[in-house]
Parts: C-alpha cells; sequence; structure tokens
C-alpha cells in the first residue's frame, strides 16, 4: 500500500528558481515530523532557507544526499506512516523518478505574477492559495515580491495571499509620480479597490510597513489586522548610509558593501543577490524613482513620516516582528507601539527576519493571523 | 518584467527602444531594410541576419539603407555625430572595417581631442566578429584588439541577450563612439531580458560564476566555452571563476586583479590572434599589478597566429575549445597547488 507514503520535495522559491542544492538534513531518518517542521536546509544561487515538511509523519528515507543539486519539485525525501514497509518505500521512489520530468512539477507549475491597471500606474501582483481572508504583503525601498518568497506559500496555506509591488519597484511601472508617501499609500489603496479587497490583514516590511501602516490609518476598516516588520514610521533613526550607498550605488563593488548592512549575516549577500539588485536599479526609471522616495520620506537620512503614536487608534490587532540586529532601522523601535501589540524581536536576524529567520517568522505570523 | 528572447531580438529592441525615446538615434547600413529602389517589397531583409527588421517601416526616415560602402556612410555617421544625432552604423562584418578606417580611428576617436573637448561624437557601429559558420578567413576574424588599442573609441562585446540590450543602450546613450562586436554564433542563443530599457555601463564586469582556484577572463563566445570547461572542472574539484569584462576599452580591471588577488591564478581565453592582443593584454596588466598574488604563472587561450582557415575541421581546431580551456585550468591549478 503507498496511501500515506509522501513525497518530500524541492521547493521553489521565487520565480527563477529552478534548481537546489542540499545543504544538510535536520532531521534523522524515522523521527517524526509535523507540518511545517524545518527537516533539510537547502541552497539556491541566491540565498539559504529551510525546507518545512509539507505533511506530518515519520521521514522514512533521505534520497537526497548532501551537497546534491536537486531540480524544483525533485524528489529531497520521503515522509510516511510509520507502518509502511521499506519495499513500499523503495517502490515510491522508484515510481517517483521514473517518472520524474526536471521543469514539469508541480511546484514549477506554481502562480505567475498578474499586473493591474490603477491610477498610480501598472501594478505587479502575484496571487497564492484561495479562501479565507486576503492577506496583502509590501515589501520595502527598493524590494519586490520575491522578498516574501518564503513567507507568501507559507502564509497562503488558509488565506488568499497578494504580495504586491509599489510603483518603482518589481515589474510595476517605475514613475512615482511626487515619490511621497501619499503617492505610495494611495497605489496600494487603488490595488485594494482595483482586486475588490475590501478588508484585508496588512503586512509590510520597511518602508511597506509605513505604507500599510498610514493605508490603515487613513480608511478605517479596511485592515481586518496589521503587521509590520522591521518597519518605517516608528522612530526617527534610520541607517542614512544605507539608503545613500543603496541609491546612489552603480557597480556591484558599490553596491555590495549597502547590501551587506541589510543582514546579520552579511554571507547572505552572493553574487547573484547583487546581480538581481543591479539588474532592477539599472531599469530605466528606477533611479530617479529611488532617489525621489528617498528624498521625500527619508530626507537627511531621518524618518519624517512617523506613525507610533496613531497606532493605537486603530483598533485592529497589531503584530511586530523585527531582527534583533537589524541595522537599518533599530530594533529599539519595535518598543514604540501601543502595548497592546504582540512584539516579537528576533535574535540573530537583521533588517529582514522573514529572509533570515523564515520558519520563525512564518510560524509568528501565522499564529498572529490565526487569532486576529 | 524578464522574458526568453535571443541576442539578435535583445539587439532588435535596444534599436527599437531607444529610437522610440530619442528621436536623433538614427539607423544606417547595407541592407539594413532591404529591397530599396527595387520596386518590390522593402524592409525584405532587415539586415543580412534580420537583426534591424521592422524598424524602417516603424521609424520613417531614419532607417537608411547606404550604398555599399563603407568609407562613405561611416564618414557619414561620424559626420552626423558631430553634429547633433546619435547614429547607429551597421559595418556587416568587422572584417571589412579596413575600407573606412580613418573614418573610424584617425576622424571619429579623435574629434574630442582635436577640438579641445568641445565635441562629441555620439556614434555606434555595430558589427559582426568571430569564426565557426565556415564564413572563411574574410569573414571570421576577432578584432576587437585593433579598436581597444586606440584611445578615444570604445570597444564592446557582449556574450548574452541580457548585456546585448543594455550595453547597446548604454552604447547609444554613450557620447563617445563605440565599437559594438556582435558574435554571429551567438545571434540564436536566448536568456532573461527585461522588457524595459536599461543601460549596463561601461567598465563593469559581470560574474558569470564564482570559484576560489583559478580565474577565467573570457570575452564573447568564449564566455560559453568557459562556462562548459568549467562545469567539467567542477566534477573534478576544480573551482572556476569567471569573469567576463563585457568592455575592453574601457576595462574593469578592477575586477579581474579582485578576483586573481582570491585565486591566485589565471587564464585568459580570446578569439583574437595571440600576438598584441587582449589576452596578452590583461596577462601582462595582471602580472604588473598582482604578481604577489599569482601561484603559477598565467596562461592564454588563444588560436594560434594564422587566418582563420576555410576547412571546417581546420577552422574547429581554430577556435579554442572547451577541453583546450580546461586542460589550460588544470595546467596553471597543478602549479603550485599545497601539498
Amino acid at each position: 500500500m503507498s496511501t500515506g507514503i509522501q513525497k518530500l520535495g524541492m521547493p521553489k522559491w521565487g520565480l527563477s528558481m529552478t534548481e537546489g542544492r542540499l545543504v544538510e538534513w535536520l532531521v534523522d531518518e524515522g523521527a517524526e515530523v509535523a507540518v511545517g517542521d524545518e527537516v533539510a536546509e537547502v541552497e539556491t544561487d541566491k540565498l539559504n532557507g529551510p525546507v518545512e515538511s509539507p505533511v506530518a509523519g515519520v521521514l522514512r528515507r533521505r534520497v537526497a544526499a548532501v551537497g546534491e543539486t536537486i531540480p524544483v519539485g525533485g524528489l529531497l525525501g520521503v515522509v510516511a506512516d510509520g507502518d509502511a514497509s521499506d519495499g513500499d518505500i523503495d517502490a515510491f521512489v522508484a515510481d517517483f523518478q521514473a517518472s520524474f520530468v526536471p521543469g514539469e512539477s508541480e511546484e514549477d507549475a506554481g502562480p505567475q505574477p498578474e499586473t493591474v491597471d490603477v491610477a498610480a500606474g501598472t501594478l505587479r501582483y502575484l496571487r497564492q492559495g484561495e479562501g479565507g481572508d486576503a492577506v496583502v504583503l509590501v515589501h520595502g525601498f527598493g524590494g519586490d515580491l520575491n522578498n516574501w518568497l518564503f513567507a507568501a506559500p507559507a502564509l497562503a496555506d488558509g488565506h488568499t495571499v497578494y504580495a504586491v509591488e509599489m510603483p518603482g519597484h518589481g515589474g510595476s511601472s517605475k514613475d512615482v509620480g511626487p515619490g511621497d508617501l501619499d503617492f505610495l499609500v494611495g497605489a496600494v489603496t487603488q490595488f485594494l479597490d482595483a482586486l475588490d479587497l475590501e478588508r484585508v490583514h496588512l503586512v509590510g516590511h520597511s518602508l511597506g510597513g509605513l505604507v500599510v501602516a498610514s493605508l490603515a490609518l487613513r480608511d478605517p476598516g479596511r485592515a481586518r489586522s496589521l503587521t509590520l516588520v522591521d518597519s518605517a514610521g516608528l522612530g526617527e533613526e534610520i541607517n542614512g548610509e544605507y539608503l545613500r550607498g543603496f541609491v546612489e550605488a552603480g557597480s556591484r563593488r558599490e553596491l555590495k558593501p549597502a547590501l551587506e548592512l541589510l543582514y546579520a549575516d552579511s554571507g547572505q549577500v552572493n553574487r547573484q543577490l547583487v546581480d538581481d539588485v543591479l539588474k532592477y536599479k539599472r531599469i530605466d526609471g528606477v533611479d530617479v524613482a529611488l532617489r525621489s522616495i528617498a528624498d521625500h520620506v527619508f530626507a537627511d537620512g531621518r524618518q519624517h513620516a512617523l506613525v507610533a503614536d496613531r497606532l493605537s487608534e486603530l483598533g485592529v490587532p497589531l503584530l511586530v516582528v523585527w531582527g534583533e540586529q537589524d541595522r537599518i532601522i533599530p530594533a529599539e523601535h519595535a518598543r514604540h507601539v501601543p502595548e497592546s501589540a504582540e512584539v516579537h524581536v528576533l535574535a540573530g536576524s537583521g533588517h529582514s527576519p522573514h529572509l533570515e529567520a523564515p520558519g520563525e517568522v512564518n510560524r509568528v505570523i501565522e499564529g498572529f493571523l490565526a487569532r486576529a | 518584467m524578464a522574458r526568453r528572447i535571443t541576442y539578435q531580438q535583445a539587439i532588435n529592441e535596444a534599436l527599437t527602444q531607444e529610437m522610440e525615446r530619442d528621436e536623433t538615434v538614427v539607423v544606417m547600413g547595407e541592407d539594413i531594410a532591404g529591397g530599396m529602389g527595387a520596386g518590390g517589397e522593402q524592409d525584405a531583409w532587415g539586415g543580412v541576419l534580420g537583426v534591424t527588421k521592422g524598424l524602417y517601416h516603424r521609424f520613417p526616415g531614419r532607417v537608411l539603407d547606404t550604398p555599399i560602402s563603407e568609407s562613405a556612410y561611416v564618414g557619414a555617421a561620424a559626420g552626423a555625430a558631430a553634429s547633433g544625432l546619435r547614429p547607429v552604423a551597421e559595418l556587416m562584418f568587422v572584417d571589412f572595417m579596413g575600407v573606412c578606417f580613418d573614418q573610424i580611428y584617425n576622424q571619429a576617436a579623435k574629434f574630442r581631442y582635436m577640438f579641445g573637448g568641445k565635441a562629441k561624437t555620439p556614434m555606434v557601429i555595430r558589427t559582426m566578429w568571430g569564426a565557426g559558420i565556415r564564413a572563411a578567413s574574410q569573414h571570421s576574424q576577432s578584432l576587437h584588439p585593433i579598436f581597444t588599442h586606440i584611445p578615444g573609441l570604445k570597444v564592446v562585446a557582449p556574450s548574452n541577450p541580457y548585456d546585448a540590450k543594455g550595453l547597446l543602450i548604454q552604447a547609444i546613450r554613450d557620447d563617445d563612439p563605440v565599437i559594438f562586436f556582435e558574435h554571429k554564433v551567438l545571434y540564436g542563443t536566448e536568456g532573461d531580458v527585461p522588457e524595459e530599457p536599461y543601460a549596463i555601463p561601461f567598465a563593469e564586469a559581470n560574474f558569470v560564476r564564482e570559484g576560489d582556484d583559478v580565474t577565467v577572463v573570457a570575452l564573447g563566445r568564449m564566455v560559453l566555452l568557459a562556462q562548459q570547461a568549467a562545469a567539467e572542472l567542477d566534477g573534478e574539484g576544480i573551482s572556476v571563476e569567471i569573469v567576463d569584462p563585457r568592455t575592453t576599452s574601457p576595462l574593469d580591471l578592477d575586477s579581474i586583479l579582485e578576483s586573481v588577488e582570491n585565486t591566485g591564478r589565471l587564464v585568459v581565453v580570446d578569439e583574437a590572434h595571440p600576438r598584441c592582443g587582449f589576452a596578452a593584454d590583461i596577462v601582462a596588466q595582471v602580472s604588473q599589478q598582482a604578481f604577489d598574488a599569482l601561484k603559477a604563472a598565467p596562461r592564454m587561450v588563444t588560436p594560434p597566429h594564422s587566418p582563420v582557415p576555410f576547412s571546417p575541421v581546420l577552422e574547429d581546431a581554430y577556435v579554442p575549445s572547451p577541453d583546450q580551456i580546461a586542460a589550460a585550468v588544470r595546467e596553471v591549478a597543478g602549479a603550485g597547488a599545497p601539498a
């Protein structure tokens, strides 16, 4: 019987991932795993991340060897009930390997980004999951929807998740109009209107946090809950040197030191990551957009739009997540929010805990949304 | 948003988008529309390889089919550039550059300097280079070192579709004469290219892959062959870093030095002749500036110092191969390795 025998596959993180390399197994063969347990660490050309078990059972077989490169959807291991025989597991592995075609797996066929035209321009977004409440994810300054590559699939279990790109970013149009906070908040509001999303869980990182918080304050009733990750808008300090470095850098050598400030472990900043950001920065209009936003929202290396004092007016559940070693916006800003807020400051993470400690951040947000 | 297109489509898209953006951009060359004056179909060809197809009807009056006289239209392009246009001249094969060389190296390259910095010459000459299509010695050469040698010219040689589009856009926006080398074997290769216009700055090398043991510097088609060699060497435990300078003038020597300081070993692969060539130049500059970092003598992998043969067998033997590159890497990796 092969019922109850489940594949542990190579996940697809981000639109461009085609394969990953197994760095290490985190669970022994024969160990019990629950849904969401981290069972292995995988490295892509951009980053490292944990593979979570999609099912509960026993890790019966580690098929992939440490150091091996496996295509997206390929077999890492097998999870099954304790009573499946070794012969059943062997047969499952043999069947799978005989029929597996790289590039045509379920994982590969994942959702593709779409665009919607609103007054602020063309906005690109990725929708994942079906049913449940809508969750809208907004990236930070210079970011894009790929920043949510670990969070979005996890939150899509039970929600419909939209990762939207603000004007000037990712695959959205690059004209940011006046380049001020109003324009960005307007763009996200127009996105919600265009997709008929009446009440949503708003999640924002850094500048995106300031944008969604401002949106919730301006349009009461729009937010079911608010999640702020290493958010702007909660205090004056921001690393002006980082902003200047990121905006000014035109070459790999100039950009790398700026990007290293984003991570607690600056070893995360590899060639591919730097290249991807450079490719974005070279697109016509991006330079003007970034300078314009930085000049308005973060002029002279300070934050000028502050929302911390008004968050208590919101009357919706508030979650604040911060990387303790954030070198862009100090983690102490997490203390500037109302006492009713749920606050998690994560050791070992920098400005992007959703990329550096995705498992932990996913669990915190999932738990919060379940209660919200 | 990026999607997969060919090297040829990437070049066409760069031309289209720049002509759209800036009405001073004009293109000229032999048969770049095709069928002119013949009473038949116009824009029949779009150049010998169809790279300029579609521009003629989209940009009336700005796509000029010229007579078979390179000296005339390259001179016209230099003059047009000095007086306010941004011409892109297509010179079918770089092998033909000899007949208009005065216009290039003694006129266009010198205007800025002869006129006390008051003149600019925003001209691009697109041209095909390289062996590999059985076109014999007069249509197969790799002459980028000749142009690299001349101050006042900028020299670009993209190895993939992404670079082809971004570097051509930069070439058109640049205020100096640029010789833009398109490798004929690469036209059909595909890669991810953003739909939006973007410019890649000159003198910014691309790290095609990272590695710790040996630095391989390669240009144009040689980048692809170096990648094949590197994949093979991976299995032998030799980790190769490939640096594609993308532009030979200006040159991003800093990135090459940074890589060699890490690996201590250098192989330069080039399709041009070995004497006074690009490979010799890189080896000389690295030897002079990073001698202390070198653990082994640098090696060059180039064709022999002879014209490109017409015989298919000899042509295949002439162009550097992944096997030759791998052999050179093994040689430098073996020398000076810790016991």
